[in-house]
């Protein structure tokens, strides 16, 4: 990328599953996530044996499970609503340290937080292992379609620029003595999320200019094509392929 | 308003799927005779910009902050066909990258968050400032009305799939009413931070605004103190208006259709869910004392209601959204058809075939 570094989301490190080409893991996770939503609710022990999957991933990853669990928050609202649903569903109740609550209810939030906690986390760790551009990369052998790419590969590589702008504006709202308090500050609000747009647009017209001007026709040339042999392929399958032998048992225990 | 994985079942998942790569589909070519080779590094930069607006936080009241989802004010700012795009690959890179939304549930997001709420919002905002005087205040008013009917339309149209696929039964009116209540209030912020937004555009670079194009006054030049209009800019020429009211008229069709589909299914029949911001606010403090129980005790309930009913369910869904997809894609199709012009076409082929 623009900048050389590695994104703080990633975590660099010398393991099997960094070395994974990106378009097997993306074909692994998201296999993974769909077997796992698959999987009937009321076999619990399946969800223990996906986390143990996963936990076994993150362990081969070498990603410390501090990493893993701070980056599992952004599921937090969630949970609060799958919390509230043994009180909203109806049903049969049933006591639970003396407060009433449905049984359905208790299997929904049971259902949602187990399959949405194992999604995220194999969401994470993906990320953690595969560095933005190859998760691009992967993407386009996966017949993602190229313009897509781009885009997608435009907003990564101009997404810290973007917000670090937004973040000057924000300085400098605040050196002026501005405070957001209330529904009175959304007008300088609203105006500097227009000053951003304008910003982005023109920036976004430079960026093509430059790149006429050095010979782009709509098309970017590919000079790092990802490639897969069998065994990287095999490797790759193995978390699925364990995933789907535990969900046909759960179907059939 | 991102849906995790298992909300949603697997099948109505895949069905949301394939309508999301549909309409990504179709973007991609309005999107390509929008701005043409400029496609990439305008439409990502836009994307950008919506990820990053996206993080900036409206504070309501003590305490509380929300922000702003952005498919109206993009569907206004660069048009319909770039919009979907952008939000899809925010969406997309949202999920791989934050784990915000779950992958199985992509297509749900996408549909829900991208497509329904540009839609519905670009086509609002159309028949607005058709209606009214061509000014800049009433374009602002109408970016207002758009962004306030967007969101909870997509409430209602994340209440439909959740009819349809929902994992867990709860009665469809009770989250109906919650998923669109509070997405009314939701909306009413989201519509005003969008007209001031548009309004803060529109004072400064009108001509970026994509949906308002040609309200600027002429240009005057003052050449031996008297005014005189300037020559017209040279400008790339714009698509013909009356493309774009032929394919407006589709869109509501399909959207109308959508909603309305969506409100008779509440009447006529009993299950979904809703609430989200409203389990975050009032669900939180009162159930954080539950949250330690929450889990453990349901190893001593058996299998029970299950099996066929969801069942159903799950086919009804797959049948139903399936027939939207392939009805909706093909009314696309015919559109696009009849709009590709011999002049146009060589220029098409050669991207396809880049």
């Amino acid at each position: 990328m623009g900048a050389g570094h590695a994104h703080k989301l990633y975590r660099h490190g010398p393991s099997p599953v960094h070395g994974l080409p990106p378009h097997c893991k993306l074909v692994a996770v998201f296999c993974f996530v769909l077997v796992v939503v698959c999987t009937p609710r009321e076999a619990m022990w399946a969800f223990g044996l996906y986390a143990a999957l996963l936990a076994a991933v993150a362990a081969v990853a070498r990603i410390p499970v501090g990493f893993l669990l701070k980056r599992l928050v952004v599921e937090v609202p969630f949970v609060a609503f799958a919390l509230l649903m043994p009180f909203v569903v109806p049903g049969e109740q049933t006591n639970v340290l003396g407060v009433s609550v449905s049984v359905p209810g208790l299997w929904g939030a049971w259902n949602v937080l187990a399959k949405a906690t194992l999604g995220v986390a194999a969401s994470v760790l993906l990320a953690s292992s595969t560095e933005l551009r190859a998760v691009l990369l992967g993407l386009q052998r996966l017949k993602l379609p190229p313009l897509l790419v781009q885009i997608a590969s435009f907003m990564i590589r101009y997404g810290d620029v973007v917000t670090d702008e937004m973040r000057r504006m924000a300085i400098a709202r605040r050196s002026r003595g501005f405070e957001a308090r209330g529904v009175r500050q959304w007008r300088v609000l609203a105006a500097s999320a227009g000053a951003l747009f304008i910003r982005s647009y023109e920036r976004g017209e430079r960026v093509h200019l430059a790149m006429v001007s050095r010979g782009y026709t709509g098309t970017m040339p590919v000079i790092d094509e990802v490639t897969a042999d069998r065994t990287q392929w095999a490797y790759a399958a193995t978390l699925p392929v364990l995933a789907l032998a535990i969900c046909l048992l759960g179907w059939t225990l | 308003m991102h849906v995790p994985d298992g909300f949603i079942d697997a099948p109505v998942s895949v069905a949301a799927g394939a309508f999301a790569v549909g309409a990504v589909a179709v973007s991609l070519r309005g999107a390509r005779r929008e701005l043409d080779e400029r496609t990439a590094p305008l439409a990502g930069l836009v994307a950008a910009f919506i990820f990053a607006v996206q993080m900036l936080n409206f504070p309501v009241a003590a305490g509380t902050s929300g922000h702003l989802m952005g498919g109206a004010l993009a569907a206004i700012l660069v048009g319909p066909w770039t919009a979907v795009l952008c939000l899809s690959v925010v969406l997309l890179l949202q999920g791989i990258f934050f784990a915000d939304g779950g992958l199985t549930a992509l297509g749900v997001n996408i549909t829900v968050m991208g497509v329904v709420t540009v839609v519905v919002a670009y086509v609002v905002f159309r028949l607005l400032t058709g209606l009214l005087p061509r000014t800049r205040r009433s374009a602002t008013a109408s970016a207002f009305v758009a962004a306030l009917v967007s969101v909870p339309a997509s409430a209602a149209a994340f209440t439909l799939l959740y009819w349809i696929g929902g994992t867990t039964e709860i009665p469809i009116g009770k989250v109906f009413t919650a998923m669109v209540g509070v997405h009314v209030l939701i909306g009413i912020g989201e519509a005003v931070i969008t007209a001031l937004t548009v309004g803060a555009v529109l004072a400064v670079r009108p001509d970026l605004v994509h949906g308002v194009r040609g309200i600027a006054a002429p240009l005057k030049l003052r050449i031996d103190g008297e005014l005189v209009d300037a020559p017209a800019a040279t400008r790339d020429p714009e698509p013909a208006p009356a493309h774009r009211s032929a394919r407006g008229f589709w869109i509501t069709g399909l959207v109308s259709a959508f909603l309305l589909a969506g409100f008779v299914s509440f009447y006529a029949s009993a299950d979904p869910d809703g609430l989200e911001r409203v389990a975050a606010d009032q669900g939180i403090d009162e159930k954080v004392a539950e949250h330690g129980a929450a889990d453990s005790p349901l190893a001593d309930y058996g299998v029970g209601d299950i099996a066929n009913a969801r069942l159903s369910g799950g086919l009804a869904g797959v049948i139903g959204v399936s027939a939207t997809v392939v009805v909706g894609t093909g009314v696309f199709w015919v559109v696009r058809r009849r709009e590709e012009e011999p002049g146009e076409a060589p220029r098409d082929r050669d991207h396809e075939n880049a």
